[in-house]
């Protein structure tokens, strides 16, 4: 009498009883939002796999997690972007070297009636100084990503204490770009942003590029293999393939080719 | 709220399209979920049916810890099952991390208490019912559990239900221990947590929508079975 239900249980395990590792071949990539939400891997890896048969499942947090994820030995590879970090990522001796990947840049984003008067700016340090003297409100990350880390070393730069207006005008996220991109957007915030999240960006709100073109807003990524003998586990082997191809002339020209409206996100400088 | 219309518009074009993305995504979502909650029943239920049904020292502090445990926050879940599942962690050689069988096993660890804290309230609330008759037929104490569950079965139907709902719903912990693997563990809610980060806000709401239509599919399921069960049984 209660046949349908076990027969609906019986249903439920066939669907669960699927397989749950779908490939052998395949290696993990810790890396970050913004090399994802740009849409950059949907265009690279199934090249990348079309070649070797590989299959590169990336986890996409902030370069933070990301690199105490690799220190946990789970991933293959690191491909993130804070280059001390990254450092002292191999020194610890989780990874085996790192290799310049490519750069883009970072832009100051806000809205269009600019309070802090910062448009058109190329100088980032003095745009902050700006913002902060206005008390305007500025959306922060606030998660120790890689751009959290590049913008509180701009702060430092100008001479900013960002943790004693945390709360007023300075506003910690504590998360990803995106979501801090959306507060930004609804608060009427600057925020430090990369330009590959900016531009593939959905919900812009009426804000735009202020801040741009300053040498010191330039963003470097970098791709580590994870060290085997510190990592058992690791696919070393296909890890490591996918890093040669990255940097090889091949994978390098399929990062410059990657446009979002017409625009290259990702500017290749393997080898320099 | 020309916003509102275009949402319901582009959730109501996902559902007619229904590309072979979606497919997957909804696929995958059912299938953790449902496993999840599977298992929990077969965990939750026994032990809410014990806790409810037996005197035992401690009972009442063992209600208090299962009632508390229903608050657990999924991203609480989420790392604990990350520390146990990475390969720096007890269960790393097992090789689940980022796979969704590491989603089911955090969905699992966050469903259960529900369901056996839930049970529980369901099995003692029948057992008042039931403990003269019991004691009169010298039942013992696991025919008791047995026929307690068994009676309450069409209430704890419900409960099931209500773990499905937590589980389907979270994003906290299969984000953390899935990774939201593009094709092998992105679910519903950890897609619409990352069109969100791309501001795409009308897709990630229209996909809420999606979600939504999905929970009401499985509940009108479990209702119509839950009809032609007792139909049969009083038949």
């Amino acid at each position: 009498m209660f046949r349908p239900i076990v027969l609906a249980l019986a249903a439920a395990g066939f669907i669960a009883a699927g397989p749950l590792a779908a490939t052998d071949k395949f290696i993990v990539v810790q890396s970050t939002t913004s090399t994802q939400n740009s849409g950059l891997y949907d265009h690279i890896l199934p090249l990348f796999r079309q070649k070797t048969g590989i299959e590169v499942r990336v986890v996409a947090v902030g370069t933070g997690q990301a690199i105490r994820n690799a220190a946990n030995g789970d991933g293959d590879v690191l491909l993130v972007h804070s280059k001390r970090a990254e450092e002292e990522f191999v020194a610890a001796g989780h990874g085996i070297a790192r290799f310049d990947l490519m750069y883009n840049d970072f832009v100051i984003v806000g809205p269009a009636a600019d309070p802090a008067g910062v448009a058109g700016s190329d100088d980032a340090v003095a745009a902050l100084t700006g913002i902060a003297r206005a008390k305007a409100p500025f959306a922060s990350r606030g998660d120790d990503s890689g751009t959290h880390k590049a913008e509180l070393a701009l702060w430092a730069e100008a001479g900013v204490d960002v943790a004693a207006a945390s709360g007023g005008w300075y506003r910690e996220t504590g998360s990803g770009m995106g979501a801090t991109l959306n507060i930004g957007a609804g608060m009427g915030a600057y925020v430090l942003t990369d330009r590959a999240t900016w531009t593939s960006f959905g919900n812009k709100n009426g804000h735009r590029i202020l801040v741009e073109g300053d040498p010191g807003l330039f963003n470097q990524y970098g791709i580590v293999p994870v060290n085997p003998e510190k990592h058992p586990n690791v696919r070393a082997g296909p890890g490591r393939q996918f890093v040669d191809w990255m940097l090889s002339r091949e994978g390098q020209a399929a990062i410059a080719s990657y446009r979002v409206d017409g625009q290259q996100l990702f500017f290749p400088n393997a080898g320099n | 709220m020309d916003g509102f219309w275009q949402v319901l518009g582009e959730a109501a074009g996902l559902i007619l399209a229904w590309d072979s993305d979606l497919i997957e995504i909804v696929g995958l979502s059912l299938r953790v979920t449902l496993t999840a909650v599977a298992i929990s029943c077969v965990i939750g239920l026994p032990l809410g049916a014990a806790v409810g049904a037996f005197r035992f020292p401690g009972r009442t502090a063992a209600i208090v810890v299962l009632n508390s445990l229903m608050g657990l926050p999924p991203v609480v879940v989420g790392l604990m099952a990350y520390l146990m599942l990475s390969a720096a962690g007890p269960l790393g050689p097992l090789q689940l991390l980022y796979t969704p069988a590491a989603m089911i096993i955090a969905q699992t660890i966050l469903v259960t208490p529900l369901i056996a804290a839930l049970s529980r309230q369901v099995v003692e609330d029948c057992y008042r019912e039931y403990a003269e008759q019991f004691d009169s037929l010298g039942v013992g104490p696991l025919d008791r559990a047995a026929a307690l569950l068994w009676d309450a079965r069409y209430s704890l139907l419900t409960v099931a239900l209500a773990g499905f709902g937590r589980a389907v719903a979270e994003v906290g912990a299969v984000i953390i221990v899935g990774g939201n693997i593009n094709h092998v563990t992105r679910v519903m809610t950890t897609t619409i947590a990352l069109e969100t980060s791309k501001g795409n806000l009308e897709l990630a709401l229209a996909l809420g929508v999606v979600l939504l239509a999905l929970a009401v599919a499985v509940n009108g399921a479990v209702m119509a079975l839950r009809a032609s069960a007792v139909r049969m049984a009083y038949a």
